[in-house]
C-alpha cells in the first residue's frame, strides 16, 4: 500500500510501534517506586522526543544525503515557532493554521537563506548557515521584540484578537490550543497496578505527523531526487563534470530540511504556545547536529533515537540530586553511601552535559555509526554471523 | 506450552482493575475528580524548585537551591527554624505544610526560557508538584509563570527585577517578592541627589532585552525627575564580553554620570572597563565623575573586585542587616554552609515560607485558596521589614536598601555596606502605573 521495500516496510512499522506504545515503553517502573525517576513516558517529554525526532529526520535529509552540514537550523525551528504563536494570537487557537504557516514560512526563510548560503560548500557553507542563524537569534533577541517579544519570548495574553476564536475563555483564562475541539494538554491517565500511563492527545497527533515525515523521508531517501543528492554528496566535481547542475537538488534539500524544522517548530508552540528567541541559538543548531551524528547520520531511524537519547539526559538526568542518590543508597553504611553520591555527583543534576559529552564521545570512538550501528553489532552478534544475507541491507553510511 | 494460571478470580479481579483505571479521569480535562492539579493524596507535598544550575546564572541558581533546602528543612520541623521563629504568622508548626512531609524535586532552567518551562512541566506532570519556585532571569520567570497560569499550579517567583513580572505580563497564579526595576529607581534617587547633587548628566547603558529596558526607563525616569539630564541611552548586546567600544564615547558626551543598567558578568565586564578608561578620576562639568550600578548582588560585587569601591546600587536585602529575621537566617544558613546567604537566596527562602504559610492559612493547597490568602498579605519578620503582597499585581512592597561598594571590606563576602533603606511607602506606585500597565492578572486557575 505504502509502496515501500520489504525491509523499508518494516522499518516503518518498527517506527510506527515505538510511537504508539511509547506511553507504555517510557514507563517501564511502577509509579512511586524508586527508579519512576527514570520512566520518560510524561506527555511533555514525549512530545519533545517525537518534534525534536521531526527536526532530526528533516535535518538528516540535508546532512545525511548530501553531506552540507548546516549549523543554522535552528533559525528555522524557532522561525516556525513564532509564525504558529503569531496564528495562534491572531487567527484561531486551532492548530491547523498555526502548523500550516509555520512550515510555509520556515521554508521561505530556507529559500532566501539556502540561495545565499549554497553559493558554497564544505565549511564555508557551514559557517554561513551558522552566521545566518546567529542574525536570526540575535534580531529575535533584541531587534525585532515588537515581533518576537526579545528575551521573554512571544506569550498569548489575554488582550490577543484571536479573530476566529475567543481572547479569553468565560472564566477569564487564555483559551488552550486544540484540534477542532480536541484540546492538545487533555491527557487520559490510565492506571494499571502500580503503573500509570499517560495518553496525551498532542503528543499523539505528533506522533502522527512524525509517522508522515518518516515516511516522506523514506520515499526521498529512495527516489532518484535522494539518489542526486547522494551523488552530490560522494562527488560533487564529477557531478559537475558530468554536465549536472547539482544546485537545484541540494537548494531542494535544504528548503525541504528547513521545513521539516519549521514544522516542529509550529508543533512545539502547538503543544506549548510559547517561542522563545533561544530557540534559534547556535547551541540549539548544534544540537540538532549531535542528535544526528550520534544516531547515526545518513540512516534513517538514527536521528529519531539520537533526539530522544539527547532529550532523555537533558530531561532526566539534569533532575535527579543529592537528596535523590542518598534514598537509593541509604541500604549501603553510612560512609559508604556519602563515597558513591560523591562519586555519582558529579554527573548528575548540574553535571548532566558532562554525562552526555562522556556517552557522545563514547558513541563516536566506538560506533562511529551511532547508534543505529549499535544496533546492527547486536543483531550481527545475535545471529553469529550465520546470516550473510544481511549485506542486501542498505548499509549504515556515516558521513564526511 | 506451559499451564495457564487463568482463574474466575484472577480474571474478574483484573477486570476491576483495567475498568477502575479505564474509568479514572484525567489530571487536566474538566471532568476530573480531583478539585486542582496535583492535589496531593498522602502524606507528602511536592514542591518543584526549579532553578539555572548550568549557564551564565549558575552561582546564583545554587544559591537559590541551598536555601530552598533549608527552608524545606526548617519547614518538616529539622534546623533551628530560621525565620519561622520571626515570622509575624505564627501558622506554621514545623511539622511540614498542612501536616504533609514537604518533599521537593529540582530541575535546571539553563537561563533558557524553553528548557525551564520543560523542566517545569516535567515537575508537574511527573512529579506532581504543587507549586513551582525559581529563575533567575526575568525572561525565564515570566515564561514559567505564563505556564504555571496555563497548568492551574502556583509560581513563586525567585530572582526576576524586571517590572513586566508584574507588570504587562503578572498573571494570577504568579507572586514575587523580589523588588523591581521601578523600585530601584525610586529608592536610588533621593539617595543620587544627596551624593551627587541636581545638576547631572547621565549616559546610560544598557543590556539590550526586556529587563535592561525596563531599568532603564525606571531609572531615567527618577533621576529626570531629580532634574538631572539623559544625554544618551546606548544598548549594549547582551553576549557582549568587551565594552571598551561602548566606553570611549561616553567621556566625549559632556555625561558626567554613567548609568549601567547590566547584571552578572555584562556588569563586571562593563564596570572593569569603565575603570580601566579611568572614568572616575575624570572631572566634566567641574564635577567628579561616577558610575551607578542600580541592581547590585554579592555575587557581582565579587566579581568585580575592587572596582566597586565607592559605587552606588540597590539590592533587595543583604546579609548584614541586623533585625532579627535577617539575623536568625544568616545564622542558620551559614551553620548549614559556612558562608553568608545572598539576595538571591533569601527571595527563595521568603517565598518558599509565605507559601508554606499561606497553604496553612487557607487550609488547602488549592492554587485559588492559596492565592486568596497571599493577596493583601501583611507580614514582618522576613528581613525586610513590614512588607505587604498586593492584592491587585502580586509584588510585594517593601523597605529597598541602597548599598556602596565598601572601600575596606574585611572579607570576601563582605563587599557592600547599606547606605539607606528607603522605605516602603516611596518605593510603592499606582498598580495601573504606566511602566506596569498593559497585562492583566486574569482570574486564578486551579487546573483539574
Amino acid at each position: 500500500m505504502l509502496n515501500l521495500q520489504k525491509h523499508d516496510k518494516t522499518l516503518m512499522i518498527i517506527v510506527a510501534v515505538l510511537v504508539l506504545f511509547a506511553p507504555f515503553i517510557l514507563n517501564p517502573f511502577p509509579t512511586g517506586s524508586a527508579m519512576a525517576q527514570f520512566n520518560a513516558g510524561y506527555p511533555d517529554l514525549m512530545q519533545r522526543f517525537v518534534i525534536f525526532g521531526i527536526f532530526a529526520v528533516g535535518f538528516n535529509i540535508l546532512f545525511g544525503l548530501t553531506g552540507y552540514l548546516s549549523f543554522g537550523h535552528a533559525a528555522f525551528l524557532g522561525v516556525g515557532s513564532y509564525s504558529a504563536v503569531w496564528m495562534f494570537k491572531l487567527l484561531s487557537m486551532n492548530v491547523i493554521p498555526a502548523i500550516l504557516l509555520s512550515v510555509v514560512i520556515s521554508g521561505l526563510f530556507a529559500l532566501l537563506i539556502g540561495f545565499v548560503s549554497l553559493r558554497r560548500s564544505g565549511i564555508y557553507f557551514s559557517i554561513l548557515t551558522l552566521a545566518f542563524a546567529q542574525m536570526s537569534f540575535n534580531l529575535a533577541y533584541s531587534v525585532l521584540t515588537p515581533i518576537t517579544n526579545g528575551e521573554t519570548g512571544l506569550q498569548l495574553t489575554l488582550d490577543d484578537p484571536r479573530i476566529l476564536g475567543v481572547s479569553a475563555t468565560a472564566d477569564g483564562g487564555i483559551p488552550v490550543t486544540s484540534l477542532f475541539g480536541l484540546e492538545m494538554r487533555s491527557t487520559y491517565e490510565m492506571i494499571v497496578g502500580p503503573w500509570t500511563f499517560q495518553f496525551n492527545a498532542g503528543y499523539y497527533l505528533c506522533g502522527i505527523i512524525l509517522l508522515a515525515a518518516f515516511y516522506l523521508s523514506l520515499r526521498i531517501f529512495r527516489s532518484p531526487f535522494g539518489m542526486m543528492l547522494r551523488a552530490v554528496k560522494s562527488n560533487q566535481t564529477r557531478l559537475n563534470y558530468t554536465g549536472l547542475n547539482p544546485k537545484p537538488y541540494t537548494l531542494a534539500a535544504f528548503v525541504i530540511s528547513g521545513m521539516y524544522a519549521g514544522l516542529a517548530g509550529g508543533l512545539m508552540a502547538s503543544m506549548d504556545p510559547l517561542a522563545g528567541a533561544e530557540r534559534m541559538q547556535w547551541t540549539a543548531s548544534g544540537e540538532v547536529v549531535l542528535m544526528t551524528i550520534l544516531g547515526g547520520a545518513g540512516t534513517l531511524i538514527g536521528p529519531v533515537l539520537g533526539a530522544g537519547f539527547i532529550k532523555y539526559f537533558e530531561n532526566i538526568f539534569s533532575k535527579i540530586n543529592d537528596s535523590i542518590l542518598h534514598s537509593w543508597f541509604s541500604f549501603l553504611p553510612d560512609g559508604i553511601e556519602d563515597a558513591v553520591v560523591f562519586l555519582i555527583h558529579p554527573f548528575i543534576g548540574k553535571g548532566w552535559h558532562l554525562t552526555l559529552g562522556i556517552l557522545f564521545m563514547l558513541v563516536v570512538i566506538f560506533l562511529p555509526g551511532g547508534l543505529v550501528e549499535g544496533g546492527q553489532r547486536i543483531k550481527k552478534w545475535v545471529s553469529g554471523g550465520k546470516n550473510k544475507a544481511d549485506d542486501k541491507a542498505p548499509k549504515t553510511e556515516p558521513a564526511e | 506450552m506451559s499451564k495457564s494460571t487463568l482463574t474466575r478470580r484472577g480474571v474478574l479481579k483484573s477486570g476491576a482493575v483495567a475498568g477502575a483505571g479505564l474509568a479514572l479521569p484525567t489530571i487536566f480535562t474538566a471532568s476530573s475528580a480531583a478539585a486542582y492539579t496535583n492535589a496531593p493524596s498522602g502524606s507528602t507535598v511536592t514542591l518543584g524548585f526549579n532553578v539555572p544550575q548550568t549557564g551564565p546564572y549558575a552561582d546564583e541558581g545554587a544559591d537559590e537551591l541551598r536555601a530552598y533546602e533549608l527552608a524545606v528543612e526548617h519547614l518538616n520541623g529539622g534546623g533551628d527554624g530560621g525565620m519561622m521563629n520571626t515570622f509575624s504568622s505564627k501558622s506554621l508548626q514545623g511539622n511540614g505544610i498542612l501536616g504533609r512531609k514537604v518533599e521537593f524535586v529540582t530541575g535546571d532552567t539553563q537561563t533558557k526560557s524553553d528548557a525551564a518551562r520543560a523542566s517545569a512541566k516535567s515537575m508537574i506532570e511527573k512529579d506532581g508538584a504543587v507549586m513551582i519556585t525559581g529563575g533567575s532571569s526575568s525572561g525565564v520567570a515570566i515564561a514559567v509563570q505564563g505556564l504555571c497560569q496555563e497548568a492551574g499550579v502556583i509560581f513563586m517567583a525567585g530572582l526576576t527585577h524586571s517590572n513586566d513580572t508584574t507588570g504587562k505580563d503578572k498573571k494570577a497564579n504568579g507572586f514575587r517578592h523580589f523588588f523591581n526595576g521601578y523600585m530601584s529607581g525610586a529608592a536610588l534617587a533621593p539617595v543620587l541627589e544627596k551624593m551627587y547633587g541636581k545638576d547631572r548628566t547621565a549616559y546610560h547603558l544598557t543590556a539590550d532585552y526586556t529587563w535592561g529596558w525596563t531599568q532603564e526607563e525606571s531609572i531615567a525616569a527618577s533621576t529626570e525627575a531629580l532634574g538631572w539630564n539623559t544625554v544618551n541611552k546606548v544598548r549594549t548586546p547582551l553576549a557582549a564580553t568587551d565594552f571598551s567600544s561602548y566606553i570611549a564615547p561616553v567621556l566625549n558626551s559632556g555625561a558626567d554620570v554613567l548609568v549601567l543598567n547590566h547584571y552578572g558578568g555584562n556588569m563586571v565586564n562593563s564596570l572593569t572597563n569603565a575603570v580601566q578608561f579611568g572614568l572616575r578620576e575624570k572631572v566634566v562639568n567641574g564635577k567628579n565623575f561616577e558610575i551607578v550600578v542600580p541592581l547590585y548582588s554579592r555575587l557581582m560585587a565579587r566579581g568585580a573586585g575592587a572596582n566597586v569601591k565607592g559605587i552606588f546600587g540597590s539590592t533587595n536585602w543583604h546579609w548584614s542587616l541586623t533585625d532579627e529575621g535577617s539575623k536568625a537566617f544568616v545564622k542558620s544558613f551559614g551553620t548549614k554552609y559556612g558562608f553568608p546567604p545572598s539576595q538571591a537566596a533569601h527571595t527563595v527562602y521568603c517565598q518558599t515560607l509565605l507559601y508554606a504559610d499561606a497553604c496553612e492559612r487557607a487550609g488547602s493547597h488549592n492554587p485559588c485558596a492559596v492565592a486568596e490568602a497571599l493577596e493583601g498579605f501583611e507580614f514582618d519578620g522576613l528581613g525586610n521589614g513590614k512588607t505587604l503582597y498586593r492584592a491587585e499585581d502580586h509584588q510585594c512592597f517593601k523597605d529597598v536598601l541602597v548599598v556602596k561598594g565598601k572601600e575596606n571590606p574585611t572579607s570576601e563576602f563582605d563587599l557592600l555596606e547599606i547606605v539607606e533603606v528607603t522605605p516602603a511607602e516611596q518605593v510603592t506606585y499606582a498598580p495601573d502605573h504606566p511602566m506596569f500597565a498593559g497585562g492583566q492578572l486574569g482570574s486564578c486557575n486551579p487546573g483539574a
